[in-house]
C-alpha cells in the first residue's frame, strides 16, 4: 500500500465528526444536508470535512450538481483496519509464544540441572 | 475471579492520549524474560505472529545501541522493525525507539518487568507522536476512548472483509 494513502487515511480518521459521517454512510448514500443534520455545525463546516474525506479516498460524491450525494469507499479503511489488526496480533501472539518458549526453557533447565 | 487463563491474556489499554499500554503475565522469573527479550539467541524464538520466523535479529544492548529485527510470515511477506536503545536496566527496564517502517510513526517503547511469586508482569508502554496515530493503531478490539462511529465502522469492515 502506498505510504501517502495510508497517512491520508490516518489524518482523515483523526476527527470524531468525520468518523461519525463515515459511520452514517454505512447505511447508504446521503446528501450534505442529511449528513449535517445530527451535528451542531454548519453546512459549510460539514462540506469541509467531506472534502478531507474525499481527498483521502474515503468517500466519493455523485456528479449531480445540486445534491452530490456522498458514498462510502471501503478500500482505504480496510487497509488501515488490516494494519491495526496485524499490530494487535503481533503482540498478542508474540507474548503467547514467549510464555510457551520460556516454559520449554524452564523444563530444559530443570532437566539439565538434574543431569549434573 | 482471576483464573490462570484470564491472567495469561494480553491486554491493551490507553493510559493517556498518546500511549498504548500492553500488559501480559508470563509464568517465568523476570531474569528469564529479560534474557528472552534482549538476547539474539532467544528473541527470534518468540517475537512475531504465529508461523513467522525471524531471519535477522541484531541487538547492540547499550544506551545508544541499535537493534534490527526482520520478521517473515509464511506467505513470504517481511516486516522490519528497527530502533535504538535509550535505557538499559537489567532485568527491569528497557526503553527504546521503535519503527515499523516509513508509513508508520516512530514510537518510544518502555518495557517494565516486575516479578511476583515467580511470575513476571510485562508492561510495554508505546508512546506515539500523536493521538491520531495512536487511535488508528487501536481501532480494532479497543472500546475505551473510541467513538461509537468508529466501532461501527470496524464492525462493518470486518463483515465486508
Amino acid at each position: 500500500m502506498a505510504t501517502d494513502s495510508l497517512s491520508a487515511t490516518f489524518s482523515a480518521l483523526a476527527d470524531p465528526t468525520r468518523r461519525a459521517i463515515l459511520a452514517r454512510l454505512i447505511d447508504g448514500e446521503a446528501t450534505v444536508k442529511e449528513l449535517a443534520a445530527p451535528f451542531a455545525i454548519s453546512g459549510p463546516a460539514v462540506s469541509k470535512h467531506l472534502r478531507v474525506l474525499e481527498r483521502a479516498g474515503l468517500i466519493t460524491r455523485g456528479r449531480d450538481a445540486q445534491w452530490r450525494p456522498c458514498r462510502l469507499e471501503a478500500t482505504p479503511l480496510k487497509d488501515v483496519t488490516e494494519w491495526a489488526e496485524n499490530y494487535r496480533r503481533f503482540w498478542d501472539e508474540s507474548y503467547e509464544r514467549l510464555d510457551e518458549y520460556l516454559q520449554a526453557l524452564k523444563e530444559k533447565e530443570t532437566t539439565d540441572g538434574n543431569g549434573k | 475471579m482471576a483464573t490462570a487463563n484470564s491472567a495469561a491474556a494480553t491486554t491493551f489499554t490507553t493510559p493517556s492520549d498518546l500511549e498504548i499500554l500492553i500488559t501480559r503475565v508470563i509464568d517465568a522469573p523476570r531474569t528469564l524474560v529479560w534474557e528472552a527479550y534482549t538476547n539474539p539467541e532467544h528473541l527470534p524464538q518468540w517475537m512475531g505472529p504465529r508461523g513467522s520466523t525471524m531471519p535477522v535479529c541484531e541487538i547492540d544492548l547499550r544506551p545508544g545501541g541499535a537493534y534490527r529485527f526482520v520478521s517473515r510470515v509464511p506467505d513470504g511477506f517481511e516486516m522490519t522493525v528497527t530502533g535504538v536503545y535509550q535505557e538499559v536496566v537489567p532485568p527491569e527496564r528497557l526503553v527504546s525507539t521503535d519503527s515499523w517502517g516509513p508509513e508508520w510513526p516512530e514510537t518510544t517503547n518502555t518495557l517494565i518487568l516486575s516479578e511476583e511469586d515467580g511470575k513476571t508482569t510485562i508492561s510495554l508502554t508505546v508512546l506515539y507522536p500523536s493521538k491520531e496515530a495512536r487511535d488508528v493503531a487501536l481501532q480494532t478490539g479497543m472500546k475505551e476512548g473510541m467513538s461509537q462511529g468508529f466501532d461501527r465502522l470496524a464492525e462493518h469492515l470486518r463483515g465486508a472483509a
